[in-house]
């Protein structure tokens, strides 16, 4: 891939669900089968009524900017090549204390660096976008709603 | 190393058997927790003598988050894939954030790296000393994580300290006039996650906020009655954040708090970084009427270890 010395995840029990979703264009949070409650990033019980039988339904995938960064070097090579770019915690709307970090892109083939970060705010509305980074990745990154 | 442990100081030094010992983590929120449970194993009559101390070794081998160990696991893996990589970007967002909610500005966080500077360069053996730094030099720095700069980092420093921890009594003679361990607690609030604490109700409620109540609870004085303060500031941002979260002032008050004077070696902005232990040894100094920015006839001081991961913190009465 063009940029393979991006840190990727290792898929094990607890996360595969979240990835292979990302992987058919889909954002899924866990949610307790027993109180409701989402919960992320994942684990096995559930915090709030600590029943072990989860789902992962999709999201809609929309959400605001919680807040934002803009990262400058020294960083890994890979990601001193793109800097400054900008990485955000996005709360979503279907629970805003459900908050994931991405990036926000000029679409979704565009790269982290692809956006003038001056034009980022806080509670900005996005929607979710999916960017394939590695033969077996595809990570969620965000495009202004 | 960025560690040593017990067996090799124990061997090293040629020490007989031990028979108490116990390691803290969570690198920059361990050192109170550690001179702590060094109290709690004397008053319990564990141990008659206890050494807490902290080395780390920075130039040798790679930064911890800098290294490449294949694929990341659960822990890291929603926060660096996306760029998040080094401890100034998670607390970038929360000071971010904070700044946003609160209306705090830059300059809130450059008064308090130059009013830390102030001290170091009072100090000797800050490693700042002889380099005064104003507020122009601050906001005209590089940009290391926006909204945070250089100077709202902490040093990078080889260095190694320790404190020993006797019963009041046994101290009563000893050479150097003895500091009194007066309440210690220790902090992991609910549904933290350590450095990327951004997926609970309030991210902005950090482990302060769960040490505190624990801490005051122990103590026979409070906010109030804190003579002089030593506040872990691995970055500017965790200042303003202890003070909310120890009570010191109302939420969003804590980036213009000046009430009470702190870090007054120069801390890990300008002293040194050792993971916030000289935080500790400057406490001492301060109740021994020994600082180099000697606060007046202090009588007890607030160490607080990092805020951003699992924390503990310290208070410390003059003896006598």
């Amino acid at each position: 891939m063009s940029e393979p010395e991006l840190l990727l995840p290792e898929l094990d029990e607890e996360t595969a669900q979240f990835w292979s979703a990302c992987e058919r264009g889909e954002l899924v949070v866990q949610r307790c089968d027993s109180c409701g409650r989402l919960r992320f990033p994942p684990r096995p019980a559930c915090p709030w009524c600590r029943a072990f039988d989860f789902s992962w339904p999709a999201m809609s995938g929309r959400g605001t900017v919680w807040s934002f960064v803009v990262p400058h070097p020294p960083l890994l090579p890979a990601y001193a090549e793109l800097a400054p770019y900008n990485v955000i915690v996005v709360a979503l709307d279907e629970d805003p204390t459900i908050r994931l970090v991405g990036n926000l892109v000029a679409s979704a083939d565009a790269p982290i660096n692809s956006i003038d970060p001056s034009s980022i705010e806080i509670g900005m509305p996005v929607s979710v976008v999916f960017q394939r980074v590695a033969d077996d990745v595809v990570l969620p990154r965000w495009v202004a709603a | 190393m960025e560690t040593t442990d017990e067996v090799d100081v124990a061997r090293t030094i040629g020490l007989g058997d031990l028979t108490f010992f116990a390691q803290v983590g969570y690198g920059g929120g361990a050192g109170c927790g550690v001179v702590g449970l060094a109290a709690l194993a004397v008053a319990s009559g564990q141990a008659n003598v206890a050494v807490a101390w902290r080395s780390r070794k920075r130039g040798s081998g790679q930064r911890p988050w800098a290294s490449r160990l294949g694929r990341l696991p659960a822990g890291l893996q929603f926060t660096r894939p996306f760029g998040l990589l080094r401890p100034v970007d998670e607390v970038a967002m929360l000071a971010c954030r904070y700044m946003h909610e609160f209306g705090a500005t830059r300059s809130d966080l450059g008064r308090i790296a130059v009013t830390v500077r102030a001290h170091a360069n009072r100090n000797p053996a800050a490693v700042m000393y002889g380099k005064p730094m104003t507020l122009d030099d601050y906001l005209a720095a590089r940009w290391v994580s926006e909204p945070l700069c250089l100077f709202d980092n902490c040093l990078e420093t080889d260095g190694a300290l320790a404190v020993v921890i006797v019963s009041a009594e046994r101290a009563a003679d000893l050479r150097q006039p003895p500091v009194l361990v007066h309440a210690f607690a220790q902090g992991l609030p609910q549904q933290h996650q350590t450095m990327t604490n951004y997926f609970n109700e309030d991210p902005l409620l950090g482990p302060s906020h769960a040490c505190a109540p624990a801490l005051w609870r122990n103590a026979e004085f409070g906010p109030g009655d804190v003579d002089v303060a030593q506040l872990y500031d691995a970055f500017t941002p965790l200042i303003p954040l202890s003070w909310e979260g120890y009570g010191f002032c109302g939420r969003g008050e804590g980036a213009s708090f000046d009430g009470v004077p702190y870090n007054t070696s120069g801390g890990g902005l300008s002293e040194a970084y050792v993971h916030g232990f000289n935080l500790v040894t400057e406490g001492v100094r301060q109740l021994r009427g020994t600082s180099t920015s000697q606060v007046s006839g202090a009588q007890t001081c607030l160490v607080t270890s990092g805020e951003g991961v699992p924390t503990s913190a310290l208070l410390l009465r003059r003896a006598g």
